[in-house]
């Protein structure tokens, strides 16, 4: 604004912000920056190893804090804005929280928190030597970023963020096998973000906009034959990003690799940005591309759902069997998001907030599993029940909340989802009416196969007595107890993580309060709009 | 009349990509992912509508445009996704060098650390 003040603009529309967004309101940065300016910072006292993890620590719950406070404001509030540079929205871009988002990344920002005790027990000096919580720290930033960002690219540039933290956090410590699963991971997930941003370069093209509230009003007066070409490039990127079936062959292939902690983090929050990203897309910025999409959607749940937990029964490898189950759990929102908005939004929320828990639970818990052991491989584990009985108390809890049986978190999203299925079937509220029973079918089948899955690694692990085949009643001669350490930073963080799982599942009160207002924020475009617009149209 | 040629050299550029990346040599696959990048941002400029050359500079005086100008806005987009993509490359090129000292293959047939070719059977008790 550089111009002499001699003459004024008179007929020009206006294109700044006059008022200066309120210091409240910057809460929406929060869980973005402050991991951000973290990680710089503890990048500059990299060779300071003991301020490492207090730091990290200290900042991963500012942003658990300032995430409560975010949601808390959106709930009462309803979404909020801050668009930055003082430009107006579609020219600045936005970030904007409803309550989906900010619950996400709550949920996210309190699974790191755990991690980060959890990494106490099993981080080495080089490896924080190399970075090891300044990437932790990146991570949260960028997957926080996607949860709270209003725009399509600005999106895409916090995938790439997530992505970047997560090879340096799979290549850390450098192990041969970490360098094969890193490759797999790595060419896989950068061709999936591509897509992403091929879809990205056509919706410009045709909306003429990348703000997400500026798409939701003008993607309407586009040509639908067009805009569902887009929509479907968009499902394709975003079902790679979370292992939907058939573009899966990544996640399998590298879980298992790094670190427990960081496998763990993976398994907790990666695939479920990928799942949020649909559901941004196809129910609020796209939604009337969604009756085409929906039999593929279908199709690509209803599998997932089956063939996830059969991978799972023919691993040999503890870890890996678990990121089948990981996979299961993307095919129970797949099937809520073919549910469509009015019906999906909701068990979706829900089955998230259970999966990035109960996921990083199982994985750190199997991590202890593998250090009592010696080994990832089932047929040699055996016996753990008399090594650390509460260790196996705890596997078992999150065996059956993963499977969804009912006491523990993971039957309540199963039975919103079902509910859901077995609503739209009946009604025929939609096209595809009665085809929805394959899908409710697919979901109970689903817990029927993750339960024999799990309770088979379990009874192998814990219940029998000795190694494989007939030695299988001598007892197992390999196994360590854990360490002072061991307890202190591993099994108690687990069992904090699962204390709180079977809380929220005992008394699911606040769990469901908080996944129906999500489920109802995703229907209530208007409202995003709004908080991003305004009273202008 | 330009777009057409554009759409064609984008068409082309993908083509290439997905030939090199389909192969088993990491080598190959990475030249594939170099130019599926510049496919990608080549698509970006293309649907930020080609005009002519005017550069988006506002008049002294004015406040707004006197004539049609060029779109500055993908090449915005264009400069963060290079940056971005040439990061992960450069990532991608020292993780496909490690590895081909660590593991001595260059060959996505014969990179089965992680996946194990003859992964034993789980236990069949119980």
């Amino acid at each position: 604004m550089a111009s002499s003040s001699a003459s004024t603009p008179k007929d020009l529309p206006p294109a700044m912000l006059d008022v200066a967004t309120s210091v409240a309101d910057w809460v929406i940065v929060w869980p973005i920056a402050l991991p951000m300016v973290g990680a710089a910072i503890l990048l500059m006292f990299r060779r300071r190893i003991e301020l490492q993890a207090p730091f990290s620590f200290a900042v991963i719950l500012g942003t658990v804090l300032s995430n409560f406070y975010l949601l808390g404001r959106i709930y009462a509030d309803g979404p909020l804005t801050m668009t930055m540079g003082n430009w107006l929205p579609p020219f600045g871009i936005s970030f904007t929280a409803d309550t989906f988002g900010a619950l996400l990344a709550l949920v996210a920002s309190v699974v790191m928190l755990f991690v980060v005790l959890y990494v106490q027990s099993e981080v080495e000096n080089r490896e924080n030597l190399y970075g090891y919580h300044p990437l932790l720290l990146l991570l949260l930033s960028g997957v926080s970023g996607a949860f709270l960002t209003g725009d399509l690219f600005n999106l895409y540039v916090w995938f790439e963020l997530m992505l970047i933290a997560s090879f340096g956090l799979m290549v850390i410590g450098g192990r041969k096998i970490q360098l094969d699963a890193a490759v797999k991971y790595g060419f896989l997930n950068f061709l999936a973000t591509t897509i992403f941003l091929i879809a990205i370069a056509y919706t410009y093209g045709l909306v003429g906009t990348l703000n997400m509230a500026d798409i939701m009003r003008k993607a309407p007066y586009v040509e639908n034959g067009s805009i569902s070409a887009v929509a479907a490039l968009f499902f394709l990127a975003f079902a790679m990003k979370g292992a939907a079936f058939p573009v899966n062959s990544w996640l399998p292939a590298s879980y298992h690799a790094p670190d427990p902690a960081v496998s763990a983090l993976f398994a907790g929050l990666l695939t479920k940005v990928g799942i949020y990203a649909l559901v941004r897309v196809h129910f609020m910025l796209i939604p009337q591309s969604f009756d085409q999409l929906q039999p593929v959607m279908m199709v690509v749940a209803g599998l997932t759902l089956v063939l996830s937990p059969m991978g799972a029964i023919a691993q040999t490898n503890i870890r890996r069997a678990l990121g089948f189950f990981v996979m299961g759990g993307i095919g129970a929102m797949l099937a809520g998001l073919a549910f469509g908005p009015q019906m999906g939004g909701t068990g979706i929320a829900l089955y998230a907030v259970h999966s990035m828990l109960t996921m990083t639970a199982l994985y750190l818990a199997s991590g202890l599993v593998e250090r009592i052991g010696g080994t990832s491989d089932i047929r040699h584990l055996g016996g753990l029940y008399r090594a650390s009985s509460p260790l196996s108390i705890i596997f078992l809890i999150l065996v059956f909340a993963t499977a969804g049986l009912p006491p523990f978190l993971g039957f309540w999203p199963k039975m919103v989802l079902v509910n859901s299925g077995v609503r739209l079937a009946g009604s025929g509220m939609d096209a595809m009416g009665a085809y929805h029973w394959w899908l409710v079918a697919a979901l109970l089948v689903n817990s029927i196969l993750t339960s024999i899955a799990g309770t088979r690694i379990w009874a192998h692990v814990f219940w029998r007595n000795g190694r494989e085949g007939k030695q299988s009643e001598i007892p197992n001669d390999r196994l360590k107890p854990l360490d002072r350490k061991g307890v202190r930073w591993g099994l108690v963080p687990t069992a904090a993580l699962v204390a709180l799982i079977v809380a929220l599942g005992l008394f699911p009160n606040i769990y469901f309060e908080a996944g129906l207002s999500s489920g109802a924020s995703v229907l209530q475009t208007q409202g995003y709009e709004y908080s991003v617009f305004g009273g202008a149209s | 009349m330009i777009e057409h040629a554009l759409a064609v050299l984008i068409g082309l550029f993908f083509t290439v990509a997905i030939y090199l990346i389909l192969s088993r040599s990491l080598i190959r696959m990475l030249l594939g992912i170099a130019i599926l990048g510049n496919a990608v941002n080549l698509l970006i400029f293309t649907v930020g509508r080609v005009t002519r050359e005017v550069p988006p500079i506002v008049p002294e005086g004015e406040y707004k445009p006197l004539e049609q100008i060029a779109n500055p806005l993908p090449q915005a987009l264009i400069l963060t996704a290079i940056v971005i993509g040439f990061s992960l490359f450069a990532f991608l090129l020292v993780l496909t060098y490690r590895a081909y000292q660590e593991l001595n293959a260059d060959n996505t047939d014969t990179m089965r650390v992680a996946e194990p070719e003859d992964d034993p059977r789980p236990p069949l008790s119980y």
